[in-house]
């Protein structure tokens, strides 16, 4: 790891005029459990580490008449013991729980999970983004059992590592983002951007804004997420489905299946309301179709059917035996 | 690192120049002072700027105070065991999978490994040698010997300083909620068994029970 210069101002705007106009120069630092490691694997290797452990104003929940929002630099165990997200966001609190590692939500944050980076192991052993060795992709035919199974037509394959991401997006939650030139407010899901270059990121965030609030309407939803996992421990799942069914209709948007988090609009439509245990299978169904599987992964379409399902059984508490 | 080269970063651009790159108009704001590299003014929770290079700062570790001379990448864990000799902590993966760092901060269970020790600045950091001692061990370090909870026992301290969290927040846990409440630590020698009977033996005799 390259060495560094390492600050911690105690304002926002502080932070901001600390940001360097390229990626790469310097890096935001929440909680660090994602960033350190990133260092140690020379992922990155900034000149600068701005810290936001003094940014009173990035923590904390405030509760709103008609909204619920979260200091980006909030950490995940935070959020688990508030009862109105608990209320109003379920499928949030329900993909945090799935972090299953004390040590990791007591630290992490939610806009750490948010803005972590791709796990896809020929990124993180030094392919780049789109794991490219003398011009070939190492990912097409090679190991590619944990990589995407939609949006994975151009040369990015991995799959966003945010659980807490196609939760939000199914909550209708927006995402507040401060930078020299002020704030801007970025939908949930266009928050997410599949890069298209090595020197792209995987968020519609510039390398010197700060992700500072997220948004959660309190909407008379029903939500749920449900993850299909390899082991009870801290892992990254196979595939989440998180589920919001609502007046203003039905999302359903899948997690770790593509390189953001994967709406599909089909399945919402598909439902429309509608949530017997049929309208749950059908809506996996439709929610499967389309999808692009590499070499050695359609293992993951038929997760998506039974993702999808259990979430919609969950939000309705139909919950079937996994 | 000397006074000479103390503004220079490693590829020999000055830090003001790369201050200037990135905004100097509002790089002060906000600001506990822009000072040297080893800058902590008394009572502030953390230092202005730092590096790159050797730091010097202190760190409440198992109610000590300590001083330490680091490199801001330097983590937790690193300065911990390679500083200052405080080894309680174990490093096993180095990237916040396995739980052989956990040690408490501020009460909470932490990875070490994945946390740079400029972050535990201010916060009280606890390792399982604040929770007993070979003489005087614990109702958990007990039960943990009792049922050969460990075979190298490389992951036992991060096992240790975890499940004294779970019992402190749940001094009645069922054998799920200890596998679960556990998820955040691993062992390659696949103990679980007896860990888990061990937190659940501790929890009965901390009650007066056994
Ligand atoms: C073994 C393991 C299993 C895991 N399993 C899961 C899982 O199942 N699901 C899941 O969702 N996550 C999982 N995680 C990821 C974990 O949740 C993240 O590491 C954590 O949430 C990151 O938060 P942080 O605050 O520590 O982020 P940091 O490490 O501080 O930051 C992560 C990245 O986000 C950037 N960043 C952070 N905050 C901001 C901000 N406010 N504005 C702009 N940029 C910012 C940083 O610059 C950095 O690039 C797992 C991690 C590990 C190690
Ligand atoms: S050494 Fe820190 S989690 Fe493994
Ligand atoms: S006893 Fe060897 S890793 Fe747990």
């Amino acid at each position: 790891m390259q060495d560094f210069e390492y600050t911690a101002p105690t304002s926002l705007e502080g932070v901001i005029g600390l940001l360097s106009e390229t990626w790469g120069e310097t890096e935001i630092y929440a909680g660090g459990t994602d960033l350190v490691t990133c260092l140690k694997q020379g992922l990155t290797a900034p000149r600068r580490v701005v810290s936001l452990r003094n940014v009173k104003e990035l923590k904390g929940i405030t509760i709103l008449d008609d909204s619920i929002e979260i200091g980006a630099a909030t950490t995940l165990t935070t959020l688990l013991g508030n009862a109105e997200l608990a209320k109003h966001a379920t499928a949030l609190i329900q993909a945090i729980e799935g972090i299953n590692s004390k040590q990791m939500i007591n630290v992490g944050t939610l806009g750490g999970d948010l803005c972590q980076r791709p796990r896809c192991w020929f990124y993180r052993n030094g392919y780049g983004l789109f794991g490219i060795e003398d011009g070939k992709s190492l990912i097409e035919d090679g190991d590619n059992r944990y990589h995407a199974i939609f949006g994975n037509d151009g040369p990015a394959k991995f799959v966003s590592a945010s659980s807490t991401g196609p939760a939000l997006i199914a909550l209708g939650a927006s995402l507040i983002v401060s930078g020299p030139e002020g704030e801007r407010t970025i939908a949930a899901w266009d928050f997410f951007q599949t890069p298209q270059s090595e020197s792209d990121r995987e968020t519609a965030l510039k390398s010197n804004e700060v992700l500072t609030k997220i948004i959660i309407p309190k909407n008379e939803t029903q939500s749920a997420t449900y993850e299909i996992r390899h082991r009870a421990g801290l892992d990254w799942p196979y595939v989440t489905a998180s589920v919001a069914i609502g007046k203003e209709g039905t999302k359903v948007v899948l997690g770790h299946v593509a390189p953001t988090p994967w709406v599909s609009d089909a399945a919402g439509k598909a439902l429309n309301g509608r949530v017997k245990k049929a309208d749950a299978e059908k809506a996996g169904e439709v929610a499967a179709e389309g999808a692009t599987p590499l070499s050695q992964n359609a293992y993951k379409v038929a997760m998506v059917k039974t993702a999808v399902k259990r979430a919609v059984l969950r939000a309705t508490g139909q919950e079937e035996e996994a | 690192m000397s006074k000479e080269t103390r503004g220079s970063d490693p590829q020999g651009v000055s830090r003001r120049g790369f201050l200037k790159g990135v905004g100097a108009g509002s790089a002060a704001a906000g600001f506990i002072g822009v000072g040297e590299n080893t800058a902590q003014a008394e009572g502030q929770d953390a230092p202005a700027i730092v590096g790159p290079g050797d730091g010097t700062y202190t760190l409440n570790i198992d109610g000590e105070s300590k001083e330490v001379t680091a490199e801001p990448r330097a983590t937790l864990l690193d300065v911990m065991r390679n500083r200052l000799d405080v080894t309680s902590a174990k490093k096993v993966c180095d990237r916040g999978t396995c739980g052989a760092c956990t040690i408490f901060i501020d009460g909470e269970p932490a990875y070490a490994c994945s946390m740079l020790a400029l972050e535990a600045i201010g916060h009280k950091i606890t390792t399982i040698a604040s929770l007993g001692t070979p003489e005087m061990m614990s109702a958990l370090q007990k039960a943990f010997v009792k049922h050969d909870a460990q075979q190298c026992g490389f992951c036992t301290p991060g096992f240790i300083v975890a499940a004294t969290d779970l019992l402190n927040k749940n001094p009645n846990p069922t054998r799920e909620q200890v596998r679960d409440g556990l998820g955040g630590n691993l062992c390659r020698c696949g103990t679980y068994v007896g860990v888990q009977e061990a937190v659940l033996e501790a929890a009965q005799s901390m009650k007066g029970g056994a």
